[in-house]
């Protein structure tokens, strides 16, 4: 009732239904869960690359977007193929 | 019974006879605890992402295998008695890790497959393309 009330008295202006983003950005969202990966496997290098940053590091599940879960999985794939040297420890350039 | 994975690296000097040989010697020391050997893969002769011993290749072998805790142990002493072998990592499967270990074996295999079938393809499709070339010659030399 007091919203149609206050009606006449906003014609004038713009009025949003939700608050506007300036920046749309995408929701993040863990890939392993969103595609049913249960296994990451540490044999594949070129995968475990998109979870590196340029220098070889992990990256923080904060930019990926990883689970929890699936990011300590994550991460014990990328040390056992850094062990294995499929993956290097540092490195400059990598992609 | 537990079910593990191993992948160990040789040095890259050896020639291919004693690679298989070091290879059955792991094999056998495997099935000599009362080891089930699941799988095996040659990986061949990979680049290494960083020097080991100062060698730059490494010749890589995957073998899945089932049987008591107590020998991987054994496999490992063996492992680093043996200056051959260069890097080695030796893990429990989880259920998960064994559900993705059937399906990567499926994979290779019909992978496999269909390499040799597409290959023996390419030997039936070989003499054809021999035919057709002359024909091919013989028509601008027609026009011409």
């Amino acid at each position: 009732m007091a919203q149609e009330q206050m009606r006449p008295n906003n014609q004038g202006e713009i009025r949003y239904l939700t608050p506007l983003s300036v920046d749309t950005r995408k929701k993040k969202y863990c890939r392993f869960k969103r595609s049913g990966i249960k296994y990451i496997d540490y044999k594949d290098p070129e995968f475990l690359k998109k979870f590196l940053n340029e220098q070889g590091k992990i990256l923080p599940r904060r930019i990926t977007g990883t689970s929890l879960k699936f990011q300590r999985r994550v991460a014990k794939a990328v040390k056992r193929a850094r062990h294995l040297a499929l993956l290097p420890y540092v490195t400059d350039l990598m992609k | 019974m537990n079910k593990y994975e191993t992948v160990f690296i040789l040095t890259p000097v050896l020639s291919d006879d004693q690679m298989k040989e070091t290879v059955e010697k792991f094999k056998k020391v495997l099935t000599d605890n009362g080891g089930n050997i699941e799988n095996e893969e040659n990986w061949g002769l990979r680049k290494l992402a960083y020097p080991i011993e100062n060698k730059n290749t490494g010749f890589y072998t995957l073998i899945e295998f089932e049987g008591e805790p107590t020998i991987v142990g054994k496999l490992e002493t063996a492992y680093r008695r043996d200056e051959k072998v260069i890097r080695f990592l030796t893990f429990r499967l989880d259920k998960f890790a064994a559900e993705y270990a059937v399906k990567r074996r499926a994979v290779r295999k019909a992978k496999q497959e269909e390499r040799a079938a597409q290959e023996a393809a390419e030997k039936e499709a070989a003499p054809v393309v021999v035919e057709e070339a002359p024909v091919a010659d013989e028509a601008p030399a027609a026009e011409a």
